[in-house]
């Protein structure tokens, strides 16, 4: 090694260690404005802030709020739909689209180019997703023990809200791994088609002909509606072990499929 | 002592498909100055740029950033960027921005600092999608800005500034230089290197065709071009001492002089009938024209 690479070396040392505190703050800081771009987004925070709530509202209180008010059964189900549907958007839509839409833009290059610790964007998009999951069953809470007539404990509240906020991982992660993949306009098409078919497929909303409910179990929405109605109380089915471990599975594989991929192509 | 290269390219060669964008490319860049790579679109500087922040891998040869491979963090953390055709956030405010791209330093400077020195503190709370063209480009500039990079990129970065602001925004690259950064600057514009550069390189179709300094590259033209009307025969002239080149069109009898006043005196003296005769000293913007013509022939 000659003198002017020994000379950087310890100048790079020295200029440009970054103390663990201030690695943990640029983490913090993507979070922050992901966070805050997104709620200052109208087309992005109305949907996804107020319409699960206003869906639970309309079918579990006006519309069946007296079919269902002596089956606390069946206001958990309802309940249960909600808040699933409510914590997949954010994650499936502010990273899929999103996503694909920066990459194509150049912002993720620019950011790669600045110092940012590879993994912030990403993380940054994951946290600002818990963070609508937060809002989502804040609000849905709220309404299910006021208006929805649902007899859920505190500890039941807590457990339901973690259980989504978490949940909103393997989403992210399709959401991401879509948003790898495809181009700003095509994202939008795949990501509402896959959310469609969760949605409608795993029988989040109503029960499935036999056929169907054996396929179910390939959905996350499925297994994070099992989480969350045994959470609440009400019947599940399969083992909540099995279900963790399915949705944490998918988180990472769909993970590491788009970080190798935008490792790769950017 | 000769100076520290922070930056290096030395042999490289990237191909795109088909499209070689760059053919044993070698480049330093020095501490303490302000290097201009010049280049008609598709020269290859954006990808000479994007090697050297680690965008992209070259097929051969070695980048070197500050000693290191630039697709480590730790060399990044001593440079600032500025790139074209980059859509940012257009929800976030100036302020925010520039608060983001200082939470990837050590050391930062506060976005006010940063702000008054790039004479944006008007636009702090302003959404950067409100923004105009050239106010995009000043905040872009304050972002690259505020890590106190020891080497700053900036790809085209006057491109749609008014006046005043391109004049604002080199004054603070000169104040840059004299805190001790270095840069790297990519332009169209001539008058851009003419005014700032130390060192100029001139690419073109992925390879260098000159570097030097700004006086180099003058030098490079002080030959005159001569023109004029006469019965001179080409091969005549050309041999004359002084003539670097001398060749004949519809427009008459045109001449590369080394020493155009000898090459003139010697034309009238020869020619009494001589017309139209035109002497013109070229600036870095021909120098630029005549080296890539010659290159991408």
């Amino acid at each position: 090694m000659n003198a002017t690479a020994l000379q950087f070396d310890s100048e790079l040392t020295r200029s440009t260690a970054m103390p663990a505190s201030r690695v943990l703050r640029a983490y913090l800081t993507e979070a922050k404005y992901e966070s805050v771009r997104m709620l200052r987004t109208p087309a992005f925070a109305i949907p996804f802030l107020g319409l699960p709530v206003m869906l639970f509202l309309l079918i579990g209180v006006v519309l069946f709020g007296d079919a269902i008010r002596n089956d606390p059964n069946a206001s958990k189900f309802v309940f249960a739909a909600f808040a699933v549907l409510g914590v997949m958007g954010p994650g499936m839509f502010g990273f899929g689209m999103a996503l694909a839409i920066e990459r194509e833009q150049g912002l993720l290059k620019l950011k790669r180019a600045f110092p940012m610790p590879p993994p912030a964007y990403l993380v940054a998009k994951m946290l600002m997703a818990m963070l609508f999951g937060v809002i989502v069953m804040i609000t849905m809470i709220a309404a299910a023990l006021t208006a929805g007539n649902l007899p859920l404990t505190p500890g039941q509240s807590l457990k339901v809200t973690v259980i989504c906020v978490l949940g909103t991982l393997p989403f992210s992660a399709i959401g991401m791994l879509i948003g790898s993949l495809a181009s700003g306009r095509s994202s939008i098409a795949y990501v509402n088609v896959i959310y469609q078919v969760m949605m409608h497929l795993s029988g989040l909303f109503y029960p499935l002909p036999k056929f169907l409910q054996t396929i179910a179990p390939v959905w996350p929405t499925h297994h994070l509606q099992q989480l969350v109605l045994s959470a609440t109380g009400a019947p599940s089915r399969g083992s909540a072990t099995i279900h963790v471990a399915v949705l944490a599975a998918m988180t990472l594989l769909f993970t590491l499929f788009a970080v190798r991929r935008l490792a790769r192509v950017g | 002592m000769p100076r520290e290269c922070l930056a290096e390219l030395s042999g490289v060669s990237k191909r795109f498909g088909k499209t070689v964008a760059l053919d044993k490319l070698d480049l330093k860049v020095r501490s303490g100055e302000l290097f201009a790579v010049l280049g008609p679109n598709g020269a290859g500087k954006t990808t000479a740029i994007s090697l050297l922040l680690g965008l992209l891998k070259p097929d051969a040869g070695s980048v070197r950033l500050f000693g290191q491979s630039p697709q480590l963090l730790a060399p990044r953390r001593l440079i600032g960027v500025m790139m074209q055709e980059v859509f940012l956030a257009p929800e976030l405010r100036v302020r925010e921005q520039i608060d983001l791209v200082a939470s990837y330093y050590p050391a930062p400077l506060s976005p006010a600092a940063v702000m008054e020195m790039t004479h944006t503190a008007s636009l702090a709370e302003r959404p950067y999608g409100k923004l105009s063209g050239g106010q995009k480009r000043q905040a872009q500039f304050a972002m690259a800005i505020c890590g106190r990079p020891k080497l700053l990129f900036l790809d085209e970065p006057t491109v749609g500034l008014d006046v005043q602001a391109r004049q604002m925004m080199w004054a603070t690259l000169r104040q840059l230089i004299n805190q001790g950064c270095s840069i790297v600057l990519t332009t169209h514009y001539l008058e851009e290197a003419e005014a700032l550069a130390d060192r100029v390189a001139v690419l073109a179709n992925g390879r260098l065709l000159a570097s030097g300094t700004v006086s180099d590259m003058r030098a490079l033209v002080v030959r005159k071009r001569i023109r004029c009307s006469t019965t001179l025969a080409v091969e005549e002239v050309s041999t004359w001492p002084g003539v670097e080149n001398a060749s004949r069109d519809q427009h008459g009898l045109h001449i590369t002089a080394i020493d155009a006043d000898a090459v003139v005196r010697r034309l009238m003296a020869a020619d009494e009938n001589l017309q139209e005769l035109e002497v013109r000293s070229a600036g870095l913007a021909e120098a630029f024209a005549e080296l890539t013509k010659e290159a991408t022939k």
